[in-house]
């Protein structure tokens, strides 16, 4: 079996799975996206059977995931699995119709209809861009003059996806949220992920936020399967916040960082992903 | 070990470290891509942009 890694750059991540592979007998083809040219209206027959999707931009991911899953390849993640965990617009609505407690949300296409979704959801609400992680222009809009700060500033940035708004209802947390590891059918180890001084209102580690052991009980268990299963059985890491009314998914991210997450648990992560990709197979 | 390309300072390359990978210059601060091991030759890495995540 051949195994490919499609990459952006080789980050702590990429690097702890080109290591575990070596270990267990898997020699990544190294796929560099930013030297890769697809050969698109030629469908290769050598691809390799098994890929790894690891590049760093969504864009990309999705152009890349599409050829070589027309060459045969099963990459991992999927491309239906990426269109809807990359998008945080299509997580929601399919979180919502698989019965999964999710945030209140709405999606408006323009400010005027933005500030109305600000006035359905209260004061504080939250905006985040569909596409994009690291909380990077996540705000919490705390009075109608924050709302109309924040939307007037995407309206006048060059980006179209500025100018989708996803506005979601805010729910009170204590502190902390939860990141769960979902390999196959199995929810490997979950962190908390612990406001901090430096991370603010977020709860992000890479925004500084704490990770801690988070014991995986049944009820969360069930809760970040049925997450898990709006879309192809791969690997994920899924967002949780522990709400006054229960658990609450707000996010699947597809190309989930562990970097911080294997020393809290105590779980090999990286070696649990290039086991279960070994027990995978060409589409 | 191999010349940072923004302030000439130098950079130890350990061993292990593969191409692709992000170091930091320890002069400077600067963030660089490692583009080949044999020779070494390092680049400013790419800027991140809107849509990296994970």
């Amino acid at each position: 079996m051949r195994f490919g890694l499609i990459y952006t750059i080789i980050t702590p991540e990429n690097k702890l799975l080109i290591e575990e592979g070596k270990k267990q007998g898997v020699e990544f083809e190294r796929i560099s996206d930013s030297e890769a040219l697809l050969p698109i209206t030629h469908v290769q027959k050598d691809a390799p059977e098994v890929i790894l999707q690891r590049s760093s931009s969504f864009t990309r991911t999705l152009y890349s995931t599409h050829y070589f899953e027309q060459c045969g390849s099963r990459v991992i993640n999927s491309l239906r699995a990426q269109q809807i965990c990359g998008d945080k617009a299509y997580s929601s609505t399919m979180l919502a119709k698989a019965g999964v407690p999710t945030p209140r949300t709405y999606v408006a296409f323009t400010a005027e209809s933005a500030l109305k979704a600000v006035e359905k959801l209260g004061y504080p609400c939250v905006i985040k861009p569909t596409v994009g992680s690291w909380a990077r222009m996540v705000n919490r809009l705390n009075d109608r003059d924050s709302a109309e700060a924040v939307i007037e500033s995407r309206e006048v940035m060059g980006s179209a996806w500025q100018q989708i708004y996803y506005l979601q209802e805010h729910i009170e947390k204590p502190g902390r949220d939860i990141r769960a590891f979902v390999i196959g059918d199995e929810v490997v180890c979950a962190i908390y992920r612990i406001s901090t001084e430096k991370s603010g209102w977020l709860t992000n580690t890479g925004r500084g936020g704490k990770a801690e052991n988070c014991p995986i009980t049944p009820e969360l268990r069930e809760i970040i399967l049925k997450a898990a299963k709006i879309t192809d059985e791969g690997i994920y890491g899924v967002d949780v916040m522990e709400s006054k009314n229960g658990f609450v998914v707000h996010e699947i991210n597809h190309t989930t960082e562990f970097r911080n997450s294997s020393a809290p648990t105590g779980v090999n992560i990286p070696a649990k992903m290039i086991t279960w990709l070994k027990k995978q197979s060409k589409r | 070990m191999a010349e940072c390309p923004e302030c000439a300072g130098t950079i130890a390359i350990k061993e292990g470290t593969e191409v692709g990978e992000i170091l930091s210059c320890p002069d400077c601060g600067s963030k660089l891509e490692v583009r080949s091991l044999n020779p070494v030759q390092l680049e400013k890495a790419p800027e991140v942009q809107e849509d990296w995540g994970e």
